[in-house]
């Protein structure tokens, strides 16, 4: 039985909805725009000095993967989408704690060994589907996690974008080149996540694709009603 | 048309629109967001530029020395012909009430600092290197600036190259007038004679092969900041 979503009403809330999809416009275009920022100078070794811990040092982003055309039109677009991208996500943010949707999110004692049961299942060590709330324990962990990670990204951003006026905390961060690698290396995270997220909608539930849109949804087609695994029972 | 096809449909014009945006510039349309967005994060940065701020060095981190890049915009390296055009000068006018001319040794009579910054290119990278030279506070009040000046624009021998500052940006304590690099005097490479070099702009701000610095009443442009990078560019 999955709780948190009473009978005839929508799975997510309207203010949900709005800003998943605001978000997934804008954090495109953070990261398309991004990219083509850092394929300016797609290193971090400070001039004259190497750098040990990105072992691509100077090797371009594919232009297909960014945005912006140019350093300066990227540029344009990042500081301007970032604004798009902080408030959609304050807004999400007071609302899950608002609404209490917190709940379904946090995790909780139980969550480590239910992950580990959604593990065997989806390596067929298990037959059957484990018991989940609104969400699964892989899903909460990182819907759970990918806040925190973004805050990070925000904050290494607000690092390099003011260095000097905010030199406090750019030297919190490691210094400028350090804090440009937390900015990347966090964008990355998100983006695994992200593609992780977008991979198992369509493998695994992609009637959340109606529940994420209009908000319609039915109990008999969660993956736990189908017994579904990635490419596995997606009709009931 | 029935849920499948829909979502495949849907999917399809989502994916052709993002294939397309890849590597844009964007819509035109956007343009007029983007240039609000620009000047409303402006207004922002100003308000947040505070003298009291210093770009710091950590203990231990080395001068880049000759792997400083090197830039100009001229096909070659930009040097003064004093046989051409008599003796190198920097002027200083505008709103002063003593516009002045001074020569090499003149500026290095002046109120001298060597500080070791970082310098921010707006491509991503930094290099540090040790600056010495004349703070554009004490050219100010050397040349009697009229308080009602509130751009600085610092012109070249570079083809023309130059760009205007906010005057708050110029009076910054970590804005100089650099005639030494590491020890040495500016070589042609990094500006020679001089160049204006802070922390608190990006490179293409920090004017080299300084001609002229101009007190204005109104931003001037730039070489770059024309050509679509922002007139700001602070840190």
């Amino acid at each position: 039985m999955t709780q948190g979503t009473p009978a005839g009403s929508p799975r997510h809330h309207w203010v949900v909805r709005v800003t998943h999809w605001v978000n997934v416009v804008a954090l495109s275009l953070m990261v398309g725009s991004g990219l083509r920022i850092f394929n300016a100078y797609p290193a971090f070794a400070r001039k004259g000095e190497t750098f040990c811990c990105y072992p691509f040092e100077g090797m371009a982003i594919q232009s297909w993967l960014t945005f912006g055309g140019w350093l300066a039109g990227a540029r344009q677009w990042h500081f301007a989408m970032m604004w798009v991208l902080v408030v959609n996500g304050l807004i999400y943010m007071a609302w899950v704690y608002l609404h209490g949707e917190w709940r379904d999110l946090v995790p909780r004692r139980g969550d480590l060994r239910d992950s580990v049961e959604m593990v065997k299942y989806y390596a067929f060590v298990r037959k059957d589907h484990p018991r989940q709330g609104k969400h699964n324990a892989l899903q909460k962990a990182a819907y759970f996690a990918l806040p925190w990670i973004a805050l990070l990204t925000v904050v290494s951003g607000i690092a390099i974008w003011k260095p000097v006026q905010f030199a406090g905390l750019t030297d919190l961060l490691g210094g400028y080149t350090w804090a440009r690698y937390w900015h990347f290396v966090s964008m990355v995270a998100v983006v695994a996540i992200a593609v992780g997220h977008v991979f198992m909608v369509f493998a695994v539930d992609p009637y959340a694709l109606r529940s994420m849109t209009t908000g319609g949804w039915s109990e008999r087609l969660s993956p736990e009603a189908r017994n579904a695994r990635p490419f596995i029972n997606l009709k009931l | 048309m029935n849920r499948r096809e829909m979502i495949a449909a849907a999917g399809a014009t989502f994916g052709s629109a993002l294939l397309t945006a890849c590597d844009s510039t964007g819509p035109a349309r956007a343009a007029g967001a983007l240039t609000f967005a620009q000047h409303k994060n402006e207004t922002l940065e100003r308000a947040l530029f505070s003298h009291r701020s210093r770009d710091r060095v950590a203990p231990g981190v080395g001068v880049a020395g000759d792997k400083f890049p090197s830039y100009f915009i001229s096909d070659r390296v930009p040097i003064w012909d004093a046989a051409m055009r008599g003796a190198w000068r920097l002027e200083v006018g505008g709103m002063v009430s003593r516009p002045m001319a001074f020569s090499l040794d003149d500026l290095m009579r002046l109120e001298r600092q060597t500080q070791r910054v970082n310098h921010y290119c707006v491509e991503g990278w930094t290099a540090v290197a040790d600056f010495t030279g004349v703070p554009v506070s004490a050219l100010a009040a050397a040349c009697g600036v009229d308080p009602a000046s509130r751009f600085v624009d610092f012109e070249s021998f570079d083809d023309g190259y130059h760009e205007s500052w906010d005057i708050e940006s110029a009076m910054h304590p970590q804005t100089i007038i650099v005639y030494g690099k590491d020890g040495s005097p500016l070589s042609a490479a990094y500006g020679a004679p001089a160049r204006v070099h802070s922390p608190v702009k990006y490179g293409y701000k920090n004017t080299k092969y300084l001609t002229r610095v101009m007190f204005l009443p109104a931003a001037n442009g730039g070489y770059w900041s024309d050509r679509g990078y922002e007139w700001y560019g602070g840190l």
